[in-house]
C-alpha cells in the first residue's frame, strides 16, 4: 500500500510519461481465448512477492523459448543463412533465460506451460517475424513494467541483465521486418522512453498463445 | 481547498495514510491556517516534505535518486552531443538514406532523454548537472571520429553498449523507486535497441564482425574500447552456470550473449573520462 500510493504521488508529479502502447492489442484480439482449463480451478498460481514476479518472467520466457524452438525446427521459406543463425541465437538465449528461472526458482517454480501457436504460419517469414516482434516488444515492456514491483535489489539487477537482451532481439527482429524500425514511435514515446506494461496487461496479450490458465491474482501491483 | 482534495485522493489508494502521518497530526489539523500563512505557491514544497518523510521507507532516498539521475544525464549529454555533431557533418560522414535516418532517430532519442532527465531531476527537487565540454576524439585516440564513418560507428557502438551497462549497473540502487525506476528502465531498453542497430550497421558495412548482442567480451573494435566490454563474458548468473544449463545445449557464447552485464559508476566514469574535457 505504501508503495502504491507513493507511485500515485510521483505519477502526479511527473510529466505524462505513461506511454501506452497499442500495437499488441490487435494481436491479442485476433487470438481466441482459451477456456478449456477454466473449469474448477484458477489455473497455475504464479505466487506473490518477488517469487511471483520471477515466475511471471519464467512464464514469458517459456513462451518465447517454445516459439523460437518451433522457428528453429522448421525455418520459414526463404530464410537466409544469417537470419537462421541469429534466430537460432535468440532461441538459445530464451532457453537460457527459461532454464535460469527454473533453476533459480527451484521448488517455487511453476510447472511447464502449454502453448498454442496455431495462429502462426511457421512457413511464412512475415507471420514468424510479426509474432517474434510482438513477443520481444511484449517481453521488453513486461520487464520494464515489473521492475518497480521487485523488492530485492539483486533480482532487479537480474531482470535488467535480461531485458536489454530482449530489447536487442526486438531491435533486430524489427529491422528484419523493416530496416530502421528498431526503436520507432510505436514503442518509443516522445520522451525517448520505451514501453512498459503491468503484468495483467502483458498476460492478457500472452493468453492468446498460452493454453495453460495462469493465475496472476497474487502478484504485487 | 485543493490540498484537501489531494489528501482525499491519497486516502483512496492508501486508507492508512492519516496514521502514517500521525506524528504530524498537529500539522494536519491546522492545514487551513498554514495554507493561509505560507501561501498557495509554497504549498507543493511543504506537502512534498511531509510525504517524503512519511513514505521514506517506500523506496530510495532522494539523494540516491538524484545522484543516479544526474549520472544518467551526464551520459545522455555525451550521447546527444555526439550524434548532433555527427549529423551536422551531413553525408560527408553518414550516408544518406537508411543510415542517416537511423542516426537521426537515435540522436533524437538521446536529446529527448536529456530533456526528460532534466525535467525529472527538477521535479524531484534536484538541480540538473551542467553539460560538460566534450572531446569526442578522446585526446586524439579517435582523431577521425567525425570524418570517418567506421570510426563514428565504432564510437557510437561503444557509447550505446556502455550506456546500457551504466543504467543496468545502478538500477539496484533505485529499487522500489516507483515511476522513476520505470522511466530509467524505459531509457535503458531504448539504449539497448540503439546498440543492436548500430552493431547491425557495423556488420553490414564490414566494419566489425559483431551481432546485435554481445558475445563474450568481444567489441569487434579493438583493445582501445575493451574496458566497455570487460565483464560481459560472465556465464554464471546468481551462482547458476548457464552453459548447457539443465541439459539444454547452451554454448558458452550463447550463455554470455543471453545476459548483459552492468558496470559500476567508477568503471563508467573511467571509460567516459577521456571524452570529457571538463
Amino acid at each position: 500500500m505504501i508503495q502504491k500510493s507513493s507511485e500515485a504521488l510521483s505519477r502526479r508529479a511527473f510529466l505524462g510519461m505513461a506511454g501506452a502502447a497499442t500495437g499488441m492489442m490487435v494481436l491479442a484480439s485476433s487470438c481466441s481465448k482459451n477456456d478449456d482449463d477454466n473449469m474448477m480451478n484458477n489455473g497455475v498460481d504464479l505466487g506473490s512477492g518477488d517469487v511471483g514476479i520471477l515466475n511471471y518472467a519464467y512464464a514469458l520466457e517459456q513462451l518465447e523459448a517454445a516459439f523460437y524452438t518451433r522457428v528453429a525446427q522448421s525455418p520459414y521459406n526463404g530464410i537466409s543463412a544469417s537470419e537462421n543463425a541469429l534466430l537460432t541465437d535468440i532461441r538459445d538465449h530464451e532457453i537460457a533465460h527459461r532454464e535460469f528461472f527454473k533453476s533459480a526458482l527451484a521448488g517455487a517454480a511453476i510447472s511447464n506451460l502449454e502453448f498454442d501457436f496455431s495462429a502462426v504460419d511457421f512457413s511464412s517469414r512475415a507471420s514468424v517475424l510479426a509474432t517474434a516482434k510482438a513477443f520481444e516488444d511484449l517481453g521488453v515492456s513486461a520487464y520494464n513494467g515489473a521492475g518497480k514491483l521487485i523488492v530485492t535489489p539483486d533480482y532487479l539487477t537480474l531482470a535488467g541483465k535480461i531485458v536489454s537482451v530482449e530489447a536487442r532481439h526486438a531491435a533486430y527482429i524489427r529491422d528484419l521486418i523493416s530496416n530502421g524500425s528498431f526503436a520507432d514511435n510505436t514503442v518509443v514515446d516522445m520522451n525517448g522512453l520505451d514501453t512498459s506494461r503491468m503484468p495483467a496487461d502483458v498476460l492478457a496479450v500472452a493468453a492468446g498463445f498460452i493454453k495453460t490458465k495462469i493465475n496472476a491474482s497474487n502478484l504485487p501491483r | 481547498m485543493e490540498f484537501q482534495h489531494i489528501i482525499n485522493e491519497i486516502k483512496k489508494v492508501d486508507p492508512e495514510m492519516p496514521e502514517r502521518l500521525s506524528d504530524r497530526r498537529t500539522a494536519m489539523k491546522s492545514f487551513a491556517g498554514i495554507g493561509a500563512k505560507i501561501g498557495l505557491a509554497a504549498l507543493p514544497f511543504f506537502i512534498g516534505s511531509i510525504f517524503k518523510k512519511a513514505y521514506a521507507q517506500a523506496g530510495p532516498s532522494q539523494n540516491v535518486v538524484l545522484d543516479v539521475l544526474n549520472y544518467a544525464l551526464t551520459l545522455e549529454y555525451l550521447e546527444a552531443e555526439f550524434y548532433a555533431m555527427g549529423i551536422a557533418k551531413g553525408t560527408a560522414l553518414v550516408p544518406a538514406g537508411a543510415p542517416a535516418a537511423a542516426i537521426k532517430t537515435i540522436g533524437d532519442h538521446e536529446a529527448a532523454h536529456v530533456q526528460f532527465l532534466k525535467t525529472a531531476i527538477t521535479a524531484s527537487g534536484g538541480t540538473p548537472v551542467a553539460k560538460p565540454t566534450f572531446d569526442f576524439t578522446a585526446g586524439g585516440t579517435f582523431a577521425n571520429v567525425f570524418s570517418d564513418y567506421a570510426t563514428f560507428l565504432a564510437v557510437a557502438q561503444t557509447f550505446e553498449d556502455t550506456g546500457v551497462r551504466a543504467y543496468k549497473g545502478r538500477a539496484a540502487e533505485i529499487t522500489k523507486g516507483g515511476d522513476l525506476l520505470t522511466a530509467a528502465l524505459n531509457i535503458h531498453s531504448v539504449e539497448a535497441r540503439h546498440a543492436a542497430h548500430i552493431r547491425t550497421m557495423r556488420k553490414a558495412n564490414g566494419f566489425g564482425d559483431v551481432k546485435p548482442w554481445i558475445t563474450g567480451k568481444e567489441s569487434g573494435i579493438g583493445s582501445v574500447v575493451q574496458a566497455s566490454y570487460d565483464g560481459e563474458e560472465l556465464s554464471t548468473q546468481a551462482g547458476i552456470n548457464i552453459v548447457n544449463i539443465n541439459g539444454a545445449m547452451i554454448s558458452a557464447s550463447a550463455a554470455t550473449e543471453a545476459f548483459d552485464e552492468g558496470l559500476t559508476k567508477e568503471q563508467v566514469l573511467a571509460i567516459v573520462g577521456p571524452f570529457i574535457v571538463q
